[in-house]
Formats: C-alpha cells, structure tokens, sequence
C-alpha cells in the first residue's frame, strides 16, 4: 500500500498512453448547470399535463371514514378527484419485506390510503388540475372524514403489552429482529479491567435534497406505454415496480432520469406518491407531473437513523479491547419501504459495529418496530454514521476512563494492516484494509501534537477546544448479497455499451445514474482511458431505460467501482474490434496495433497508422473497401459484477477539531480531517468532493438535524426555519488525504468514495465535543444532535428537564 | 374588492414578458412557468434556501418571496441572462475547474449571490465570504470548493485590476 495525496497510482494494468485514471479532470456536463441550462425533471412540461396535489391526514393515525369531494370536482381548473379506494382499481398494493432478513414483516401499502392513514402526511385522496395551485385550492374543498385512532409513537413502548397494534394482523408492532453473538462477550467483560456503558441516541433526521421529488409520468394508450421522467437513482428498479404494480410488461415502460437536484439515497426509494402519479396517469390517460413541496417533503421523503443504542465496551489497562455489546432500537414509520427494506439500517449497524477492530467478543441486538410517523429507509452511509459513533465513541470513553491517548488506543486495536483478509466481529469480510497507514497518515496531517499543544494553552485561558476522531469502514460495491439475495428485483450488476460514431468519438450508454456525484465524467475518463481517445471525444448517456443496458443505477457507492470497471472492459473489448477493423484495413497484425489519443497507430513506436474518423468513414461509408469476409463490428457491450467480496470494504479515519462556547452551548467547528483508502482513485478532485459533501451531510446530523415529533405523531418542525441544516458559515475547511489499496476483484481497484465522510463525521465531532468539555466535568454527550441545549445541560448549566 | 388577476409588463433578462398573473404568484413561478425560464429553482417556498436567487432592479432577492405583480416595470435578471452576458463567465469557469457544483441545483442562486460580493471589489476573506453564502443552501459540495472558487476569482479580478 501506498500513501498517495494528490499522485496518480501506480497500477500497471491501467498504465495506457494518455491515462486519465488519477487526474483531476473537469467534469464534461458542468456548463449547463452553470448556465441555468440543466434539465431538472421538476422543469419539465408536457402537452396536456395536469398536475397532482393531494389531500394529507393531519392525524399520526386514523381512520378514513368517508371522503366528500364533490365541491373539489367543480373547483375551477379540476381534471379529477380520485381516492385511494378507486386508485386501487389501477395500482396494486406492496409489501416491503425481503427473505434473507430473516423474520421481516410488514403490511400492504397502497399508493394512496385506503382505509386509514398511518402517519400524519400520509396521502388521503389526490386532486388532479391544469395547475398545482389549482390542485391545491381544490384539496382544501376535499372533505375527509378521520376517525382518530390510537398512535403508536414512542419506540420504547412500541412493544408493550399495552400499546394498540398498528396492523393487528401482523400480531404485534415488531417489524424485524436481530440477534448475533460472536466470541465469547462474557468472558470478554470479566477479563476486562474497565468497562464503559452508556446510551447513545441519534435523533432522526432526513435528506433535505436541495431539488424536491419529482416525477412526470406519461401513459399513452395509443401505443399503451408508459414513459416516467423520475428524479430517481434506480430507473431499472423503478420501471420493474411500475410495470409490476400496474400490470404492464416492463418493456412497456420506460424510465428516464435526466439532471437530478441531490439524492443521497432518499431518491432510491419507492414512495406511494410517485406510484399514486404514475397510477393517475394511466387512469386519466395524460401526463401527469407531481412535484413534492418542501412541506411535503418533510412528512413524505424517507426519514432515518432514529435510534437507540445501549453500548457497552470493556477494555484492559493496556489499552486492549475485551468485549462490545449493543442493543439497538429503532422506530421505523407504519410500512418498511420498499423494495429495500426498513429492516437494512438496523441489520448494517449489527454488521459494522466493532467493524475495524481485533475484538470479536461481541453480542449484538437489534429491534425495528413500526410507529405511527413518517417512513424511514436507507440514507447515506446507511447505519455506518450510527454504527461508528457508537465504535468510536465506545473507544474513546474507554481511553478515558484507562487515562490513554485516543490514538494510542486505536493503534492497539485497529486491525494490522498485514492482518488482511480478515472479518470483523459480525462476520463480515474485508478483502485489505490500511487502518494503521491511515491513522499515521492522519496524524501527520493534522499535526496532532501541536494541537493537542494549542489546546493545553487555550485551555489556560478558559477556551475550551477538543480533538475527536474516527474510524471507520465503509460498505462500496455491493453484490448481489445485498438485496439480490432476498428476492429485490435490485441489480447488482451493470453494464456499459460503447460504440465508434461515424465521427471516430465514442458513445457510452451506462446502467449507473448520475446525482451530482461525477459517475458521468468518471465513466467517460475509464472509456477514454480504455480505449484511446480524448475525453472530449467521449459522450456518456445514462439515465434511460431505453437506451442503457440493464443496470443497479446508483447508491452504495457503486458508480465507479462497478459502472467504471464495466465501462473499462467495454473499452477495451471495443479497441479490439477497432484494432481487427483496423488490421483488416492496413493488411497489419491487431496486436501490432493499438489505439491512442484518438487514431490507430503503431504499437511499438506510436506513430500513427489511420485516425478513427477515416477508420469510421470506411466501416460505415466504404465497406465495399474491405476484405470479402470482414465484417465491422464498432460497437461493445460489457458487463461487470463483484463475485470475490459481498462488500468491497473502505476504510479511513476522521479527526474534528472545535471549540465550545461553555456560555452559549454553541460549538464552532475550527478543522475537519479525513484520510480515505477507496482503492485505485479515477478523479482525486470528485473523490475529495465527496468526502468534504459526506463530512458535511454527517455534521448536520451531529449538530442540527432532527425532525422533531410530539406524542400524537405531529411533526413540528418540518419546514426549513425550523429544521436547521449546515449553512456555508457553520462549515470548516475539510483537509483530505488518500490511501490506496486496490481491490483485485476488479482490474480497474476502484472501489466506492460516496458514503465515507458520512460515516465518519458525526463520531468524530461527538468526541471532539467531549474531548473540550471532559475537563470540566461534564458528562459525556452521546445524544445527537448536539444542540445548545444539550450541551449546557451537560456542563449543569441548565436543569435536565430544560427543553433542548 | 381588489382584483385577482393583473396585467404585468417585466423586462426579463433584457426581453419584455407582458403577463397576466394571479395576485398571489410567486415571482420564480412567474418565471419559471410564464417565461418559461427554469434555471432559477424552487427548493423551499419560504426563503431558506436561496436557490430563487435572482435579481430584481440589479439586487439579489428572493423569488419565492416576492410577488410577480410587484415586479410589474421592473428589470428581473436571472441566471440565463446573466450567463449570456458573459458577466461571470470567470465565476463560471472557476466553478467548473474547482468542482464547486455537484447536482447543480443550488449554483444559479449560488452563482448570482456570490457575484453580489465580488462586484463590490477586494478580495474579501474566506469568513466573509462564507458569511455572504449563508444564505444559500447547498447539500452535495459541504461548501469548501464553493469558497475556494469565490476566492479564487476575488484574488484574480484584484490582480487584474493593477
């Protein structure tokens, strides 16, 4: 392994002429979004489109007794006025359940409610209109007639014998559980010579995508198919889903994503508005375009990590970790979403806990239960946030309570970087990690000491700084273990088609989507490298079911791990019918020939022997010229799946550097570090920019973000004035470094950059803010986010029943 | 009674739009749906976000709070015809080259606030420009490369300026 900072790697299966593998190159589809230029779906327009708005419960739990709408259907630009009863006759129901999270159960969910609403915000009747401020006045002339019923919202008590059953059918409100025991976590505590217990909670918060939901779905009957543009991650997920629930086959539907405004995994999910908008439009037999508002949004778009997490850690005088033991709560909403599963947040945190040590003394238990709230699925970094606060903060109670360095401990437990392959306490297998590397590497690049220096001075002088860390691994290019297995219609696999044009540029159609994140420019630098052009002679399509071969799109990390190793083998498997095209026109040998920066040329001495345009003009104009029994074939299809590891395993660490007003209870954030190991790196620049995005997104959990509910299941502060989230001011500069540790499960070693400085952030702040205020006495903060409030409690200042 | 509907002329990006507008419309709504110009974008509807970010009169305001019959003779610049003008095609391009953008939703509003700051010269610090930002949501870039690019282009205007 090599530490490298901003060097390409060296990695001689990609050492091509003119390799853009390792170079910050620009991203090729910037210009329009700088322009105003870009293609949102929430921009687009239709020829009779109609707009939905819909008529939400304002109760946690009731039911729909009756609906009247008959004034809405006279209100002025009205199309239609639906129900759930009569969407139903159109759009089957779901169940988000999967068989390899064993025991899993969950309701049917329909696109629109039908017989009770479960969450205040679910939808109780749709207004279709030639505007949506149209639809909206009309769904004020909705009457819907509720019958409160009993709302479970507390996920303490969600299993009690007293609390109602949200789906009596089902027997109790436990959506899944799970219990794992590795080692011996007895032994491990009575061996231990001290033992740190405590409680961490992280409130729940959501995504808050600058672009809302948004889907325009078009059915035309004239030659009954089904065209959705869907701000979306997964267009071949979703056209399985629509085609399945609306009784069509899937080639009947097409799916197109076009620019879409931030996803972070909240877009990857299946939401019973966007099956109600797509529903409506085959029963109306026009395009119908739902947009989801802001306040809609945060009662709709999936929630996450709400949970609650007893820990416990023991740990010898020496520094050694004996035992990890957890119990994890969490109150998902009334359905497990779907496909994914509401179970696979909980399920991570009992994989990834204790994940990058030696300590395999473990006993883990996790709980999901049903509430009346807002769903909740799978959100950046999925568990890794929760799973490594509790780690690292596990880890750094411990070094205080033994008196140790935090790094020190660290550096006595992380996993030998020449231990590898190896597995962590719950099983799961890592093909090669760096922790020790990426720990020196970190304190070298924060010059730890001569912070740890500055903060003894300030600390003279009643400023109050502290220094927190975190390690962590990170879940990228999923196989098939992640959802295939459990009978998900997800792909694990995907697929690049490039072909020549008759121009001699290329044309590569991909399976994965872009968000934002930069999969667009990273496919075109691996199909420039692969086959032999500039990048500007490469155009990347995605995002289109028609016209991509079938594929996972995006989340977990896998675009450049997974889309660029099937770009890469595209590339190299198209220079081959190139270089045979080219042989056959040059009355040469293929393998004296190879393609570089856009012509055919000599292998051995570089010069060139034919540029692609005429190669192109030939095979497609003057094939008449070629050899009899010659046949041009310019195009490629490659596809491309991890089979070696479920997982292909990052790993890093982080470091916060703060300071905490003692008066006020507000933290300011000084420095942010994250060394990264993600394997080969395409583009330094967009893996760097994700990292400095992830650190910022986990922050906002740490510090900001909780979506706030009451006792009856009201939220109360969803709307942005509200419910605070990182602003430019708040933010520090984020240092990155790298190191690199290939995959061998790919040629290209990349593996996945996404979710990393997620993972990490919140852990790292926690126990920088504890590092400042433990001099002081103060308790150990563990309850996110870490507001004002919370802090001043914490130093006494204010009473424990104080609201914060 | 006052009326509902109201006949509006408005210079949009240097072109006269004439509309007739409900009272209560939005003047991003206005331009996104009846100049048909999308490249300013709704993220909130209650001016947190700034992604409505456009100019009114030559100042950057909100487009989700103002009322599109409040902009009746007045001159509305947004981020199309900003960019056509060239007027900060070095934001842009700094933009470009540092990955100060990712989805791209936030960057009109982003580009137009920014811009508001360095029209006033000086090369403004990393704090006062972050400041200047904060009114301005953005979720994929954790801001950094934004500043790094305002700063950059501050730095650069300064140095031509000798």
């Amino acid at each position: 392994m090599k530490i490298a900072d901003d060097s390409p790697p060296v990695v001689s299966a990609l050492d091509r002429p003119n390799s853009y593998i390792g170079r910050s190159v620009p991203r090729p589809n910037l210009a329009r979004l700088t322009r105003g230029r870009a293609q949102f779906v929430s921009d687009m327009t239709l020829p009779r489109m109609a707009h939905v708005a819909f008529v939400r419960s304002p109760h946690a739990h009731a039911r729909i007794a009756a609906i009247a709408t008959a004034a809405a259907r006279k209100a002025p630009g009205v199309v239609a006025v639906v129900t759930g009863a009569e969407l139903a006759k159109v759009i089957t129901p779901w169940v988000g359940v999967l068989t390899h999270l064993k025991g899993i159960k969950s309701a049917p969910q329909h696109a629109i409610a039908v017989e009770r609403a479960c969450w205040q915000g679910e939808a109780a009747c749709a207004v279709v209109a030639r505007t949506r401020a149209e639809a909206e006045d009309a769904c004020g002339l909705v009457e819907v007639s509720y019958e409160e019923l009993p709302a479970v919202t507390d996920a303490e008590t969600a299993l009690d014998a007293g609390t109602p059953i949200i789906h009596p059918e089902l027997g109790d409100n436990l959506t899944f559980e799970r219990v794992h025991v590795a080692g011996d976590p007895d032994k491990g505590f009575k061996d231990a010579d001290a033992v740190v217990e405590t409680t961490f909670v992280f409130g729940r918060h959501t995504g808050v995508t600058n672009e809302p939901r948004a889907i325009l779905a078009d059915w035309n009957p004239g030659n009954a198919r089904l065209t959705v543009y869907h701000g979306t991650q997964a267009p071949h997920m979703m056209q399985n889903l629509f085609a399945k629930h609306l009784g069509l086959e899937e080639y009947q539907v097409r799916v197109v994503t076009k620019d879409v405004g931030g996803s972070f995994g909240i877009k990857v999910h299946t939401y019973a508005d966007e099956m109600a908008t797509v529903a409506l439009s085959k029963l109306l037999k026009r395009p119908i375009k739902f947009v989801a508002d802001r306040i809609e949004s945060f009662v709709t778009d999936i929630h996450a990590r709400d949970h609650r997490v007893k820990a416990k850690i023991g740990v010898k005088s020496d520094g050694t970790i004996t035992a990890w033991e957890i119990d994890d709560l969490t109150g998902i909403g009334p359905y497990s979403v779907y496909p994914r599963t509401s179970g696979i947040e909980a399920n991570q945190i009992v994989n990834l806990t204790g994940g990058p040590y030696v300590c395999s003394n473990y006993r883990a238990r996790a709980r999901v239960v049903f509430q009346n709230k807002n769903v909740m699925c799978q959100y950046r970094a999925v568990g890794h946030p929760i799973a490594t606060a509790v780690t690292e903060g596990l880890v750094e109670l411990a070094a205080a309570k033994i008196g140790m360095d935090p790094l020190e401990i660290r550096r006595r437990n992380l996993i030998p970087d020449d231990a590898h392959p190896s597995s962590g306490p719950s099983g799961i297998k890592f093909e090669a990690l760096s922790h020790h590397e990426a720990l020196a590497h970190l304190d070298a690049m924060m010059n730890y000491a001569g912070l740890r220096a500055e903060q003894k001075r300030l600390r003279a002088q009643g400023v109050h700084r502290g220094i927190g860390f975190a390690s962590f691994i990170e879940v990228t290019n999923p196989s098939a273990a992640f959802y295939g297995v459990g009978g998900a219609k997800i792909s694990a696999q995907d697929g690049v088609t490039m072909r020549l044009d008759a121009q001699g540029a290329i044309i590569c159609q991909s399976g994965v989507t872009e968000q934002g994140q930069g999969a667009e420019a990273v496919l075109a630098q691996v199909a420039a490298s692969a086959f032999g052009v500039p990048i500007e002679r490469v155009r990347v399509i995605t995002g289109d079911t028609d016209n991509t071969p079938y594929g996972g799109g995006t989340w977990a990390s896998r675009a450049a791990g997974i889309g660029g190793e099937a770009a890469w083998q595209a590339g190299k498997a198209l220079r081959a019918n190139v270089l045979a095209c080219a042989a056959s026109i040059l009355q040469a040998k293929p393998e004296d020939l190879d393609i570089r920066n856009g012509a055919v040329v000599d292998r051995d001495s570089g010069s060139e022997r034919l540029p692609l345009h005429e190669l192109a003009r030939i095979a497609y104009f003057r094939p008449d010229t070629l050899p009899p029994g010659f046949q041009a074939e310019l195009v490629a299809t490659r596809h491309y799946v991890p089979r070696a590891w479920p997982f292909a395993f990052t790993n890093g660490v982080q470091a916060s550097y703060l300071e905490v007003d003692t008066d006020s209870g507000i933290v300011k954030l000084l420095k942010h570090w994250c060394v990264e190991d993600c394997g080969t790196v395409i583009n330094p620049q967009l893996v760097d920019e994700q990292i400095r995005g992830g650190v910022v997104q986990g922050i906002g959990g740490a510090l900001f973000e909780h979506c706030i509910y009451d006792a009856r299941g009201q939220l109360l502060n969803g709307n942005m004035a509200d419910y605070l989230v990182p602003m430019a001011a708040e933010m520090p500069d984020i240092e990155v470094g790298h190191v690199v540790t290939p995959t061998a499960d790919s040629e290209l070693g990349a593996k996945g950059a996404g979710e990393a400085g997620t993972a990490g952030a919140p852990g790292a702040v926690m126990n920088a803010i504890n590092d400042a205020l433990r001099p002081l006495g103060a308790k150990p903060l563990t309850h996110m986010p870490f507001t004002p409030g919370r802090i001043l409690q914490a130093l006494g200042r204010i009473g424990a029943s104080a609201p914060v | 009674m006052s009326e509902r509907f109201h006949d509006i002329a408005v210079t949009v990006n240097g072109e006269e739009v004439r509309e007739r507008v409900d009272a209560r419309k939005t003047l991003v709504d206005f331009l996104r749906e009846d100049a048909a110009l999308t490249g300013s974008h709704v993220g909130c509807e209650h001016g947190v976000c700034g992604a409505c970010s456009v100019r009114v009169d030559g100042v950057v305001v909100r487009g989700c709070l103002m009322l599109a019959v409040q902009c009746d003779g007045a001159r509305v610049d947004t981020i199309e015809g900003v960019a056509d003008s060239d007027e900060i095609a070095d934001l842009q391009e700094a933009f470009v080259a540092r990955n100060a953008l990712q989805c791209g939703y936030c960057t009109p509003g982003m580009l137009l606030t920014a811009q508001e700051l360095l029209a006033r010269g000086g090369v403004p610090s990393r704090e006062q420009i972050r400041t200047h930002l904060s009114g301005n949501y953005c979720r994929c870039t954790g801001y950094q490369a934004i500043v790094d690019a305002v700063e950059a282009v501050a730095q650069a205007r300064a140095g031509a300026k000798r």
